[in-house]
Order: C-alpha cells, then structure tokens, then sequence
C-alpha cells in the first residue's frame, strides 16, 4: 500500500521543484500505471516510493512504513516488502540466471533448502525455466528482463515497482512482458508501473496516474493515456 | 550459513574481479617494498653510525698516587656505577706501555719504565651525546687523574644521528602517507566498477553490514597476500643488494644487519600494514556507495 500526502520533493543541489502537492493511494493488490513525459517527476515518485529520496515536505507511507522519518537502517526491512524492476535490468554480469535471483533470496538470509525449492519454481513461472545455467550476457533483452522480474518476485514481496521495465524492449517483448506482471497481479501482488509508453498503456484496461511538471494531472481508474 | 556463505562470496570476489585484485596486491607489494626499504636503509645508516660511536672511547686515567694495580682495579665500581658508562676496561701500566711499543717505534722506548705510564681504565658509552657531562662525572671520582675524551668527535656523531633520524623519519612518514594514499585509491578504483553490484544489494533489502563484509574478507586477503609477497621480495631484494654493498667494499668497518634480525618486525609490519590498508580500504571505498 502507498499513500501519499501532500508531497512535495525539491532537490536543492540544483534547486529543483520535482514533484509539487502530489497525492494519492494505491491499494493492496492494484495495478497501477504511473505515466507522463520524461522530466515530469515519474521517476522521483518511484524512487520516493524505493527510499531512495525523502520528501521535502508531506507524507510518504509505503507498506506501513512511514518514508518521511524511516531510519537509515530500517530501510532493508522495508525494501524486502518491495520488489524493483529496472529499464537496465541490473543484473549482476558474473552471475548466472539461478544466482542473480538465489541472491535477493540469501540477502534476507533465506536458508540453502529454501533457496533450492523457490528459484526454480519462480524461474519456471517468468518462463525461465531450464535456464538456470545461462549467464546474463547470453540472454536476450525480454529473458534479461524476465530475470529482473524473478528477482523482484523471488521474496514474495507485497508490491513490485517497475521503473520502464519495457524501455529497452520491443513492443512483442514488451506485451509478454506486461502480461507477465499481470499474471503476477492477479496472484496478489501490488503492480506499480511507471512508463511513458502510451501504446502499451492504452492495451491493458488498468488504473493510470499522470503526472506532468510535478504534479499529479489525472487518475483514471478505467485506463488510458492520453498525454504527449 | 550466511556467514560462511559472505565470506566464500568475499573469496569468489577475488577470482571473479581477477585483474583488480592483481593490480591492488601489486600497488600494496610496491609501497610497502619502497617504505620498507627506506625504513632497513635507515635502520643500518643509524647501527653504522651506532658502530663508529662505540669505537670512541674514553681513557680514565688513574692517578699516580694510586701507584698500586690492586688499589688502581678497586676503581672499577666507582667507573661503572656512573651513569652512561656501559663498560669500563682496566688496562694496567704495563699493558699501556706494550700497547704503545706495538703501536709505534718499539726503539722509541728503550731504557723507560712502564712507570711512565698510568693506569687506566677504557671506558665506553652508552650515549656519547652525554659525554662532557659524563667526563666530568669520571673526574670527580677520586683517584682519577684526568679523562681524555674526544668531545669534537661525539659531537659530531650526534649531529649526524640526529640530521639521519629527521630525515629517516621525515622521509618514512612522508613515504606512508603517499603509500596509503596510493593503496587506498587502487581499492576505491577496485571497487568503483562494482557500484552497481552494491545498488543492486541495497535495492533488494541487504543490510550496509551484509554488503561489507565480503569487501572485507577480501580486503583481508589481498592485503595478506600483498604483505606477505612483499616482505619475501623485500628479502630477496635486501639480501642482493647488500650481498653486493658488502662485497664491494670489503676489508672497511661497514657491518649490515642481517636480515634474519630483522624479519619477524619486518613480516610484522608489512602483514599488519597490508590487512588494515587492505581491509579499512575496502570499508572506507564503498562508503559513498551504501548511502542509498
């Protein structure tokens, strides 16, 4: 769950205003777009969301945790409720499949039978499976991503956040690839996907918050962007 | 598990970032070899300067009213008991005047008596920079007749000691502020290409200490490896190059300490100089990156 008030983030080493009175709430379970063109704020809001930034002023609460006043070291136990997929992927390049995803497992201290159990059935459901072996650079954007999504998934986290997961895709890669997410959705995870790609965004019939020059312009729960 | 698991992860890192771990050990290897052998060259500039202060004595001469050679030996605990003296010699008068035939035209001393001479005590010094001082000491003792001792000289042993030691040390603390600089900024572009590595971390949950502890582990063991290859490359080097100092100039005073008097300090010091530049480097270098 993510509730946000009042928010305003201004980054001052440049003094710049990034996000401005935003606020809204994404339920347990949603799947939500968060859209608008580059340079609006999308990737702040995501990263407020992450703990990467604090607001300047107004309330961030993510999962139960209040983001405003968290302490640096609570910041772990409040990431493992969330699951991060990047544009980049950001897969470690001197691990293969299995390990890059083993390892968000063995960061929270998950125990090896655990691990051994719950990678491959993960693997086996992004449509990985008997690539266990493969190493990143033998992949191809779509499984790179894929490996991305299990890592995110791997901790059974209660909401992932997908920071243009498609940017590096093409559009058939990036279909499968939201309708992966969906599929994870519909098993109870919170979806949170920011984008700025309208096609792929009109597709799906989702919840869609636009944000533009810092602020929030719209909520449609019934889908749809219409922005440049 | 988890803490065999990060210290294999620390192990694997070695392997995994190869030619990073080799230039670090060899940055550590060379700093420590240039510190190491500014530190022994001083160590024997000062034993040589060390060696020349012992070879100048003092002469205390007995007064010739102590005529008696048992009476001239009952001084000797008077002599000792002064501070800064840390040997004192009896030489009677028959041994000064069989000394001086030897030394010098036997002719010369037809016919004298070894009356002519005292006797005499020589004295050698713990620290000649406190030798007028002493020599006034050993000339009120009673029955000493007079001291002979050459304060120009040891007053310009200290000097010199005193100009190799400000240098040595100027030189040595300079040298490890340079090799730490150089250590610590091999780590840190070690571990710059890894920023990634360390954000992926952050981002699925690990814990700054999680993070840390395979950096090190490794640092642990680079900075082991590049202390222990140095110090047998400083042996090798030191046992050539003054294998070679000692050969050349054969049949002068010039003795070089071994360097088996020296290797458990040496090995000491290289080892603890490489795990806290190896291990506080690591720390220290992906210090920026866990503040996400």
């Amino acid at each position: 769950m993510v509730l946000m008030q009042n928010v305003r983030k201004v980054y001052e080493s440049s003094n710049t205003v990034a996000l401005d009175n935003v606020s809204l709430t994404i339920e347990d379970g949603e799947f939500v777009f968060l859209v608008g063109p580059s340079g609006s704020g999308k990737t702040t809001l995501m990263k407020l969301i992450t703990g990467e930034v604090r607001p300047t002023s107004g309330k961030v609460i993510v999962n139960d945790f209040d983001m405003s006043t968290i302490k640096r070291r609570k910041l772990p136990k409040m990431r493992r409720t969330l699951g991060v997929v990047f544009q980049d992927y950001r897969l470690i390049e001197n691990m293969n499949v299995y390990d890059n995803v083993a390892f968000a497992m063995r960061v929270v201290g998950a125990p090896n039978r655990e691990i051994k159990e719950r990678v491959p059935y993960i693997l086996e459901l992004v449509g990985l499976g008997g690539r266990e072996k493969r190493m990143p650079g033998e992949l191809s954007g779509g499984e790179q991503q894929r490996v991305g999504i299990a890592r995110a998934l791997v901790n059974s986290p209660r909401m992932i956040v997908a920071d243009e997961p498609t940017g590096n895709l093409d559009p058939v890669r990036s279909l499968e690839l939201m309708l992966l997410l969906e599929k994870i959705n519909e098993m109870g995870t919170t979806v949170v996907v920011v984008t700025h790609e309208k096609e792929l965004v009109n597709a799906f019939s989702k919840r869609v918050i636009t944000i533009d020059s810092g602020e929030k312009t719209g909520d449609s729960s019934e889908g749809g962007y219409y922005g440049i | 598990m988890r803490l065999g698991y990060l210290i294999r992860e620390g192990f694997r890192s070695i392997t995994t970032h190869g030619f990073m771990s080799f230039a670090t050990v060899t940055i550590i290897v060379a700093c420590l070899i240039i510190m190491g052998s500014v530190s022994l060259l001083s160590l024997n500039i000062d034993a040589l300067i060390k060696d020349l202060e012992d070879q100048n004595e003092v002469v205390v001469f007995v007064d010739e009213t102590v005529a008696d050679e048992a009476a001239a030996r009952d001084l000797q605990p008077y002599i000792e008991s002064v501070a800064n003296v840390s040997s004192a010699q009896f030489v009677s008068r028959d041994e000064a005047m069989d000394s001086f035939m030897s030394k010098y035209d036997s002719s010369l001393m037809e016919g004298i008596d070894s009356d002519v001479f005292r006797h005499r005590y020589i004295v050698h010094l713990s620290d000649i920079a406190y030798m007028s001082q002493t020599k006034l000491e050993l000339e009120a003792i009673p029955g000493v007749a007079k001291v002979n001792a050459h304060l120009d000289y040891a007053q310009s042993f200290v000097t010199i000691r005193n100009v190799v030691t400000v240098v040595s040390l100027v030189l040595i603390v300079m040298l490890v502020f340079v090799s730490f600089f150089i250590m610590s900024n091999t780590i840190k572009l070690a571990t710059f290409g890894r920023r990634e590595e360390i954000a992926i971390m952050k981002m699925v949950g690990a814990t700054n200490g999680f993070i840390r502890l395979p950096f090190v582990v490794e640092g642990l063991v680079l900075g082991m490896m590049g202390g222990g290859l140095a110090f047998l490359a400083e042996w090798g080097l030191y046992n050539v190059v003054t294998g070679r100092v000692v050969g050349t100039i054969t049949g002068t005073f010039l003795n070089v300490i071994p360097f088996r008097n020296v290797a458990l300090e040496v090995f000491a010091v290289y080892m603890a100089v490489g795990v806290l530049v190896g291990a506080f480097g690591g720390v220290n270098a992906i210090k920026n990156y866990l503040k996400v």
